[in-house]
């Protein structure tokens, strides 16, 4: 029996296809961090004053706060003097105006991860914007999706086009202050993604970000802006990935979600950064901030995420459901193998009368690993007849794993709903016996059972990323029988 | 195609099979039949490969390979099959699915090329019809919410798919009602033909009224104490397991 346990953790080796490193010619500011790198990074991006002004208020208050120790996540203190904040391809100076002119090494490199640029080869329905490091190197279908008013750029483009929008918007979701890493993030955010879909609108396509950090000993930090005007909808994916180095990188993003009344953002994630390899050396610490605020009545902000990498996961995509009716929803599969560290999850706060949230959490625990789920649903005295639904699974492969869960439940009206469940079990021996004596080899007899453990959360993902994320899951999970 | 000699295992140190021999010819069908803890379930388990049982003598024999040197995968490559006393259930797997990957797991063993979804869903609707399985059941999870009958059938359909050369029957009857009782023994009874073997493992000889054996083997304490036809089953009804305990110590 013992010797199960071990041909499951032989099993769950990894390979990771993403890890190569594309060598081109790039603009790189020295590692450190001061008033000058902010001024360096906003002059670059020829930003107006106020944003200037912003990003060293958020400096400031960063200065003020030190680094969260509360996580279940274990690692040396990140040394901000020793990251680089402004990586760039060198042809950012005269920016690509069309895919012609863009590094064809850096076409090759989405080539390889399965991202034709080319608008002919894309996915049909699906624009793409592209972040290098710290810049947007192309955004696709722009000119399509402009005929229709939606509005899907780069961060700096839209700071330059639409400085309206993005002042009105900017921080009101994440304050800079909301944690440590937003305000780093505030301060020396390089690019991102900005969508904005007008009244009554249904964004005619997927919308997708795709992140990739190249550069050596630097930091990504991105800042994503989404705006569902009245009645709008759209669905937004974001993937990211990174090369196999021997340092750990920073990746400190922001995300910002705004519905307004009867809007709905479905807003999924596959999260494949390199994890480091099996002594835990090297990999990203995925230290991010998400939030979205449901202003308006009945908007609905959906959050699905696929976690698969990063050698430190720190996120909590959450929902302040502030409209009456409004309904915030979050799907997740964390896969953590070797030595990574998640602690992931959410924080549902309702604030509005007969709000709703469903949390579906679902965390694959592998080799020596550590996976938490962490989320809170907080109901605010005015939230009449909210309601909250909480399902936690934790599912451990092999017997050096470990699976953590820590829900906080604040409530505040006697009229809420909140309903917690949680299970934790071992992959099953019979459930693997039962398919291996059907024909089927063990390495995929455990993919599939790990496919249906996650069955609810991954048919949340539109259909061509829920493949992806099905085969995520089996290489995450690849290795040789024992 | 099976020879089974004088075969010892043991669990967890404990001797549950203390020399068994049985050899099963193409086309036979042999009822396993013995009171609770004989060893019948230990039997099913390590012809099929499940862990935990340890071999401590003997040999097992199919198509002239070492059946114990094999992975279980790999007997169902060689075409042996398990019908489970209890079916298992896997959330989250699509029943149709997983038969499909069970399928081409075989089919690559063989070097075979793998069938196609279009190929694959039209021989599982004509298969599906022959068990008398619900159709509705094919697209749900693997065995889960399937009453105890459904469970059962669901197995036999999965022998139809594969088509396995040696198939073994683990308490197939257990928990079935003499109505689904009848309709598990049709479709097996569907399924008998020259070039394969069935091992039927039950404690009662119910279920051998309706699967009619070649051969039916007493099994005791680990040991095979009398082999007969049908009509051991019949005097096993009748006389109960006791009789032949007290006539072997004589």
């Amino acid at each position: 029996m013992a010797s199960n346990a071990e041909n499951i953790e032989n099993l769950v080796g990894q390979s990771y296809e993403a890890g190569f490193y594309t060598d081109i010619e790039q603009e790189m500011l020295p590692p450190g961090l001061n008033e000058a790198t902010i001024r360096f990074i906003s002059a670059k991006k020829n930003e107006p004053e106020w944003l200037l002004e912003w990003r060293l208020k958020c400096y400031q208050q960063f200065l003020s706060m030190t680094e969260p120790v509360w996580a279940n996540v274990t690692y040396p203190s990140v040394d901000l003097q020793a990251i680089s904040y402004y990586a760039a391809p060198k042809r950012d100076e005269d920016r690509p105006k069309s895919l012609d002119e863009i590094d064809p090494k850096i076409l090759e490199t989405y080539e390889k991860l399965g991202i034709p640029l080319q608008e002919q080869k894309v996915l049909a329905g699906i624009a793409v914007d592209i972040v290098f490091d710290s810049v947007s190197v192309h955004t696709t279908f722009r000119e399509k999706l402009a005929e229709v008013g939606v509005i899907f750029c780069s961060f700096s483009d839209a700071v330059r086009e639409y400085p309206d929008l993005v002042r009105k918007y900017l921080g009101t979701v994440v304050p800079a202050r909301d944690n440590y890493f937003s305000a780093l993030n505030s301060a020396v955010f390089s690019d991102g993604s900005f969508v904005y879909i007008p009244k009554n609108t249904r964004c005619p396509m997927e919308l997708s970000t795709y992140f990739r950090m190249n550069a050596e000993n630097s930091g990504q930090f991105e800042r994503t802006l989404i705006i569902a005007d009245e009645g709008s909808y759209v669905s937004y994916l974001e993937g990211c990935t990174a090369p196999m180095r021997d340092e750990n990188q920073l990746h400190a993003a922001v995300v910002e979600l705004v519905t307004m009344d009867d809007a709905e953002i479905k807003y999924s994630t596959v999260q494949n950064w390199y994890p480091g390899d099996e002594d835990g050396k090297g990999g990203i610490y995925n230290f991010v901030t998400k939030r979205a605020d449901c202003r308006g009545k009945r908007s609905k902000v959906s959050w699905t995420q696929v976690e698969t990498g990063s050698a430190i996961t720190w996120k909590y995509p959450s929902c302040i459901l502030r409209g009456d009716y409004s309904v915030g929803e979050f799907y997740s599969v964390a896969l953590t193998n070797n030595l990574q560290q998640a602690d992931t999850g959410t924080k549902m706060v309702h604030l509005g009368k007969e709000t709703k949230s469903t949390i579906i959490s679902k965390g694959i625990s592998a080799g020596k690993s550590e996976n938490a789920y962490r989320g809170l649903v907080r109901v605010g005295g005015s939230a009449e007849n909210a309601r909250n639904y909480t399902q936690c699974d934790s599912l451990l492969l092999g017997d050096r794993s470990a699976a953590h869960t820590f829900p906080y439940i604040e409530c505040k009206n006697p009229t809420a709903q909140i309903e917690h469940e949680a299970s934790t079990s071992k992959i099953s021996e019979d459930q693997l016996f039962y398919l291996r004596s059907r024909g089927i080899q063990q390495e995929d007899a455990i993919n599939m059972i790990v496919n249906g453990f996650c069955k609810e959360v991954l048919k949340e993902l539109p259909m061509e990323f829920a493949v992806e994320a099905q085969k995520l899951l089996g290489i995450s999970l690849e290795g040789s029988v024992g | 195609m099976l020879e089974i000699k004088n075969l010892h295992v043991a669990v967890e140190g404990k001797e549950i099979l203390s020399g068994i021999n049985l050899t099963v010819n193409a086309g036979e069908v042999h009822a396993v039949m013995g009171p609770n803890g004989s060893g019948k379930s230990t039997l099913s388990h390590v012809l099929a490969g499940k862990e935990g049982y340890e071999v401590t003598k003997g040999s097992i024999l199919f198509k002239e390979k070492s059946l114990l040197d094999l992975e279980p995968e790999e007997r169902a490559g060689e075409g042996v099959f398990l019908a489970f006393q209890y079916p298992i259930e896997i959330a989250g797997v699509n029943n149709v699915y997983m038969l499909k990957a069970a399928l081409n797991g075989i089919r690559a063993y063989r070097g075979e090329s793998e069938l196609s979804s279009v190929q694959f869903l039209k021989m599982v609707k004509d298969k599906v019809k022959a068990v008398g399985l619900d159709e509705g059941l094919l697209n749900r999870q693997v065995n889960s919410g399937f009453s105890g009958g459904e469970k059962k059938k669901n197995e036999i359909f999965q022998l139809s798919v594969l088509e396995p050369t040696l198939a073994v029957l683990d308490e197939t009857d257990s928990g079935l009602d003499i109505d689904a009782l009848k309709a598990v023994a049709d479709g097996v009874n569907k399924l008998r033909i020259a070039t394969r073997a069935f091992i039927v493992v039950t404690h009662y000889q119910r279920l051998l009224d309706h699967i009619v054996p070649d051969f039916v083997h007493v099994l005791s304490k680990g040991k095979i104490v009398r082999t007969g036809d049908k009509e051991l089953a019949l005097t096993l009804e009748e006389r109960g397991y006791d009789w032949l305990a007290e006539e072997n110590l004589v």
